[in-house]
């Protein structure tokens, strides 16, 4: 649920999304689901030459079991609070 | 539950589609339905193989795909270009071979390096 709520708080930030396939999408993080299914706007293909099949598509949804990293902006991460939450999660669950 | 897959009800049902297959296959098609674990039915569904500069769609009519093979579902702007313009379709015969030319070309490469390695050549 921590990582729900995490990117719950990031939505509408600039990510990049590494897949465990190595493509790598950069887009605005619209949605996010209990499965951290991530559907992302605005996209581009990181290195768009090597992946042309995905020249039109501008909105995709990225399965949460194929995603290696979400790569953030640095300003996105407030450590005080994902401690607290951590801390909070260890000694809930 | 509705939570669960409240980011693929926001994919329009209807809206021309590209899939991403875990083993690395390419699907467009019309997107009819879905479920909790991102199976999808897909309809006038073809798998675009690319290799190079060619390409090639090869039609695959109504499928349902389970969930655990799907990678990324993306919508088509219908108003973009689908593919960069070098590109030139061929046949299917054609980019079958290309795709073997492919495998082979890396098989060689491998088999090369593996004997190199074993006669201790640098």
């Amino acid at each position: 649920m921590l990582f729900f709520s995490y990117f719950k708080d990031l939505m509408g930030r600039e990510v990049t999304v590494e897949l465990k396939n190595d493509l790598a999408i950069r887009g605005t993080l619209h949605s996010v689901d209990q499965y951290l299914n991530i559907k992302l706007e605005n996209t581009r293909v990181v290195d768009q030459d090597k992946y042309p099949h995905m020249l039109s598509v501008r909105n995709c949804f990225i399965r949460g079991s194929v995603v290696r990293y979400v790569q953030l902006p640095p300003d996105g991460v407030d450590i005080e609070l994902l401690h607290d939450a951590t801390r909070r999660e260890a000694r809930g669950g | 539950m509705m939570i669960a897959f409240s980011t693929l009800v926001l994919l329009p049902i209807l809206a021309k589609l590209v899939m991403l297959l875990g083993d690395g296959r390419h699907l467009l098609g019309l997107l009819r339905s879905f479920d909790q674990f991102a199976s999808i039915v897909l309809e006038g569904a073809c798998e675009r193989v690319i290799v190079g500069d060619l390409y090639c769609d090869i039609p695959l009519g109504l499928n349902v795909i389970r969930g655990e093979n799907v990678v990324l579902i993306g919508e088509m702007d219908m108003e973009k270009e689908e593919l960069p313009s070098h590109m030139t379709a061929v046949s299917t015969a054609e980019i079958k071979r290309a795709q073997k030319a492919g495998r082979d070309a890396t098989y060689l490469k491998g088999s090369m390096k593996n004997i190199m390695k074993s006669l201790d050549i640098d």
